[in-house]
């Protein structure tokens, strides 16, 4: 409820639902940016520009979380205020789970890799 | 309500609000539904680390280089991305109580979800066709189990929105249907969300692989 467009058609809502809404400029913008950190990546990828793949893969992660967070604020309206902080509690708390979830399964299952499968090394032992 | 609980040490009942004050219908559905989408989070979270573990794992099958056509995915991001913001101006309009303008935007958005659906389900076909089934190697299990599900998502919001514009011709723009235009709201951009994580992981580190 931070401009006027909201603040005219306030009205229209029951008061302390504390859900932020957007507006056209908003959604515009969020629009446009999504448009172009979507349209670089796969230009990237698809044209081979950056020397090596690393460097490409790395970018496009990047490009990626930029992304996540531009949807977050423009199109999922989070703000530290909605709902008293209970939405972005609730976001911390998931991306934090989903950062163990994700690297502890690759983290472990590359080490598993590694290790349990020492075929070489077994031929040699005999 | 008042209930007296733990009698005080002098003998006389302590009093407190058992229930909270009054609050209008629907106060915390979307703190409630928010909470709902997160945990839909934790279980893309998993898929997303099950693909990563498996994802190179191509039992001498296809790789993603063979099998991903990036122009078509391309196209496909477009359609999601275009549905989003046809769902913001639905959302705006509804803010102004236009009626026959939220359906429109609602249909349209409802094409754009439709035309997404079509091409992951011709892409799917194809790669079917050229012996790249879920059964063909881990990668392909964990490509399908999770593209598909993202795109089951989209089929169900899709199946919401033709419910929720049947419902805003019967009864109009009323507060009920207001939160629950507000709630699949959230469900579609968040599946976008996801979805970025799929075209930037899947697709694109895949073909880069």
């Amino acid at each position: 409820m931070s401009t006027d467009t909201n603040a005219a058609h306030a009205h229209g809502h029951h008061h302390g639902d504390g859900h932020a809404h957007g507006t056209f400029s908003s959604y515009m913008l969020g629009f446009v940016l999504s448009v172009v950190l979507t349209a670089i990546p796969f230009w990237l990828v698809m044209s081979g520009t950056l020397p090596s793949k690393q460097i490409t893969a790395l970018v496009i992660m990047a490009f990626a979380i930029v992304q996540i967070v531009v949807h977050m604020i423009y199109f999922l309206h989070m703000n530290a205020a909605s709902e008293n902080g209970w939405t972005l509690m609730a976001l911390i708390f998931t991306i934090v789970m989903v950062v163990i979830a994700l690297s502890g399964s690759l983290w472990v299952m590359s080490h598993l890799n590694s290790n349990m499968m020492p075929m070489h090394q077994m031929s040699g032992m005999k | 309500m008042t209930v007296a609980v733990h009698p005080s040490q002098t003998g006389e009942p302590v009093f407190y609000l058992a229930d909270e004050h009054p609050h209008p219908e629907g106060w915390s559905t979307s703190l409630g539904f928010w909470i709902y989408l997160m945990s839909d989070c934790l279980i893309f979270a998993i898929l997303f680390a099950t693909y990563g573990v498996l994802g190179g794992n191509y039992a001498a099958g296809p790789a993603p280089k063979d099998l991903f056509d990036l122009n078509l995915v391309a196209v496909n991001t477009s359609m999601l991305l275009l549905s989003s913001i046809t769902y913001g101006f639905a959302m705006l309009t509804m803010q102004q109580n236009k009626v026959a303008q939220t359906q429109a935007w609602l249909a349209i958005t409802g094409l754009f979800g439709l035309a997404f659906i079509g091409i992951e389900l011709f892409e799917f076909a194809h790669m079917i066709h050229e012996g790249a089934t879920p059964q063909r190697s881990a990668f392909l299990s964990a490509f399908f189990t999770l593209v598909g599900t993202h795109g089951l998502h989209v089929s169900c919001g899709l199946i919401w929105l033709v419910t929720l514009m049947v419902q805003v011709r019967k009864f109009g723009l009323i507060e009920a249907n207001r939160r629950r235009l507000m709630c699949l709201s959230m469900f579609w951009h968040f599946l976008d969300v996801v979805w970025i994580g799929v075209f930037t992981f899947v697709y694109l580190l895949g073909v880069l692989r």
